[in-house]
């Protein structure tokens, strides 16, 4: 598939009385924006707030992160079968407005909801303190239940995340980058043959019960493992439905900007032959763990490869099928390197990871989710403080009376990615 | 502001005593700095300074290790340092085991930070790198050029109580304890560098080496249930409504113990769960959902168990480590012992 992305770069944005993206600014009349996300009855209310790199404000608790893109030319809309109707995703030419995220916020859906600082210590641990954020703010009616407020809120996220995307459909883009992957029959051709072929095996959520990742609108926990192209995740395919904890959650932003699947596409046809992307995903029942790696597994050998880079999502329990993909790859003499985190204590001192092997030995981490980090007073709160001691990486006192939090970096939205989507490591 | 006071061990070679025909002396002190100590003066600077030198033979301190121990932290203690630094010994042995056992006693008996440094495949290394901190070094003194200003740099830190970076920032050997640094490349950079590596068969370092882990054998079958008391454990985070012990929905600081004497049922008005890491719908709307109080209750009307113990004890899994697990675990099965229970439900979320 060849799909060609224009970026658009975001420096601002403003409130206005109409929606337009003019001259690296987006300018947002929130009205007509609101109007669908108030058309949910589980909805109560909804606004709009601004938050700029480097200003005093909190935002919390952070539910998704989304970058607002449109299919230009190809075969159907971002976030097919979520927003878009089903239609394969992944050919021809997507707009992107680089440099800004569609936020959603608001009182909490679950426990595992994150902060975001704009400025700080905090700042320098999530990736989201440097984008221009449009935050969604919403609040439920009372009498709701978590899931179904879940999916309101998601889809009020992808929506407007979509049709700010569409103010970019007509621009002109800052830059412009050719992405292709290659059918298996050509991922053998003549110049390739010395290359290793490389495979990214990427594990998505769907433990359930609010941890849930959707694959064309389809929820992955009732999914086998499967091909897809990197191109498609580019214009959304792949989105975020879950609250597991903030730290390693990944967002839709993650998926839409796959570190691994750039960084792969990067040195394709140079270093490597990047082969393909399977998605697998992380039920909670044995059976469905065995029977998913070995279909990866399969896959893996399907396609010829030489070696893959595993990611994960989550912590605890998927550690388990985090090592069935990479010890049955590894028996099949598939060289992996495994992303993960860490959740060693805050003493750092315990064992990291819930599951382990010895043919695992190639491992980068994203940190130690439990480590402690005290977060300054901002001067402004987006959404509210309200939930900050009963999110996973809070506890009882966390929020201070001068209004600095002193919490695990759990609670930091993207702070210990296992994409690889940070700098940050531990030893 | 006066400078922080060091004291320096080092063996007999360094103390410019002599050889191997030399390591049989005992323990002598010296003041201020000898050999190495000088080089560790000059990179201390205006912070710190070594107030006397411990120069010891190998074999003396390795052949009366008590004795040696004893007296070397006398001297140590008679100066009422701030600082105490050994080696570095290189891939010296009995020297690296030395320098490591004395560090190890100074650091328990005088609560004051200390510092070695030896080479990765000394046998001191691998017998002390998780209770002080060792400087990583060449295999000879040849090495020495480098491996001050590392230790100097670090001991200064340790001193001054500032917060220590990560092994590979700082230049220590791994100590157990995992510290978060920031890269200079993204995750998935360094792990497509590592599969480079790793497909051309190249040496590559993994960021986190797996633990071995530790495997329990289970307990023999209980052969007549009728009779056995039965307990229920779990880290499902099931607690009273409101979460009287606030228990955290993450990373869960301790564990509750909960009376169930008359209870047959757990309900939505009595029960709730703390657990952070799933839907708490289902959970809270019956909490037997996740710790089968009424089925077992049941069981021991029909006479199918002998009795369901009083207490259930309950905490939080979600993200919650392996050794605070562990250290629950370890109070919770004494008082299972001491209220003789025969067999426990374990459940999770």
């Amino acid at each position: 598939m060849k799909l060609e992305v224009g970026y658009i770069d975001i420096k601002g944005i403003r409130f206005g009385d109409y929606n337009a993206v003019e001259d690296g600014i987006l300018i947002v009349n929130p009205e007509p924006l609101l109007e669908p996300v108030l058309e949910d009855p589980l909805i109560k209310s909804a606004h709009f707030e601004i938050a700029t790199p480097g200003e005093s404000i909190r935002i919390t608790p952070v539910k998704d992160v989304i970058e607002p893109r449109v299919k230009v030319e190809g075969g159907g809309g971002v976030f097919p079968g979520m927003v878009s109707k089903v239609d394969t995703v992944g050919s021809g030419k997507t707009h992107v407005l680089r440099g800004m995220a569609v936020v959603t916020a608001g009182p909490i859906v679950g426990f595992q909801e994150g902060i975001i600082d704009m400025t700080g210590v905090g700042a320098d641990y999530t990736p989201f303190s440097k984008l221009h954020n449009l935050v969604l703010v919403m609040e439920p009616v009372e009498d709701f239940k978590q899931h179904e407020y879940e999916a309101a809120a998601r889809l009020a996220g992808l929506r407007t995340a979509a049709a700010i995307g569409e103010l970019a459909r007509e621009l002109v883009p800052d830059e412009t980058v050719v992405y292709e992957t290659p059918t298996i029959a050509e991922s053998f051709k003549e110049e390739w043959k010395d290359l290793p072929r490389v495979g990214y095996v990427m594990m998505l959520q769907s433990q359930g019960l609010l941890h849930d990742t959707y694959v064309y609108g389809v929820d992955a926990k009732r999914t086998l493992s499967t091909l897809i192209s990197a191109t498609e995740v580019m214009d959304g395919a792949i989105v975020s439905g879950n609250c597991v904890s903030a730290c390693d959650k990944n967002t839709t932003y993650h998926h839409q900007n796959n570190p691994v699947i750039h960084d792969l596409l990067a040195v394709h046809g140079k270093k490597i032959n990047f082969v393909g992307t399977i998605i697998t995903n992380e039920n909670v029942y044995l059976d469905d763990k065995i029977r998913s790696s070995d279909w990866t597994s399969k896959m893996a050998r399907y396609l010829s490869l030489d070696a893959a880079i595993i990611t994960q999502e989550g912590f605890g329990n998927p550690d388990t099928d985090l090592i069935m993909n990479c010890t049955k790859l590894e028996k099949q003499g598939i060289k992996t390197v495994i992303i993960t985190d860490e959740y060693a204590g805050q003493d750092g001192k315990s064992q990291s990871l819930a599951d382990a092997d010895e043919l695992a030995n190639a491992v980068v981490t994203g940190g130690n989710a439990n480590e402690v980090v005290v977060l300054p007073p901002l001067d402004r709160v987006i959404g509210t403080l309200d939930y900050v001691d009963t999110v996973a990486g809070g506890h009882a006192g966390s929020l201070r009376p001068d209004g600095s939090i002193e919490a695990e970096l759990q609670i930091i939205t993207g702070s210990t990615n296992e994409m690889g989507f940070n700098r940050m490591s531990a030893r | 502001m006066s400078k922080f006071k060091v004291v320096h061990y080092i063996n007999q070679f360094f103390g410019q005593v002599g050889g191997e025909e030399m390591a049989h002396i005992p323990a002598e002190k010296r003041k201020g700095p000898v050999g190495p100590g000088l080089a560790f003066t000059k990179n201390f600077g205006d912070d710190a300074e070594i107030v006397a030198t411990i120069v010891c033979g190998d074999s003396w301190f390795n052949e009366n290790l008590e004795l040696a121990t004893e007296t070397v932290l006398a001297m140590v203690k008679e100066e009422s340092p701030d600082l105490f630094i050994a080696g570095p010994a290189f891939n010296a042995g009995r020297y690296g085991v030395a320098c490591g056992t004395i560090c190890d006693a100074v650091q328990t008996e005088l609560g004051i930070p200390v510092l070695t440094g030896m080479y990765v495949e000394n046998p001191g290394a691998d017998m002390f790198r998780t209770k002080v901190l060792i400087v990583s070094t060449a295999d000879s003194a040849a090495g020495m050029r480098r491996a001050v200003p590392a230790m100097a740099k670090l001991a200064l830190k340790l001193v001054k109580g500032e917060r220590i970076g990560a092994s590979v920032e700082e230049g220590y050997i791994p100590d157990g304890v995992r510290r978060n640094f920031f890269d200079k490349k993204r995750g998935s950079t360094r792990a497509l560098e590592m599969l480079l590596k790793k497909i051309a068969g190249e040496p590559f370092e993994t960021e986190y080496p797996m633990p071995t882990f530790d495997r329990v054998p289970p307990m023999p079958a209980i052969t007549d249930m009728t009779k056995a008391t039965i307990a229920i454990v779990t880290s499902g985070g099931i607690v009273p409504k409101g979460n009287p012990d606030r228990i955290e929905s993450s990373s869960a600081s301790k564990y509750g113990s909960y009376n169930i004497e008359g209870v047959d049922d757990l309900t939505s008005e009595t029960y709730e769960t703390a657990h952070g890491g799933h839907d708490p719908v289902y959970a809270n709307e019956d909490a037997d959902r996740v710790i089968p109080v009424d089925v077992l209750r049941q069981y021991e009307k029909e006479g199918k168990i002998g009795k369901l113990h009083d207490w259930f004890y309950s905490t939080v899994g979600n993200g919650t480590a392996v050794a605070s697990s562990k250290k629950y675990a370890a109070e919770i099965a004494e008082k299972l012992i001491s209220y003789d229970v025969d067999a426990v439900v374990l459940t999770s979320t």
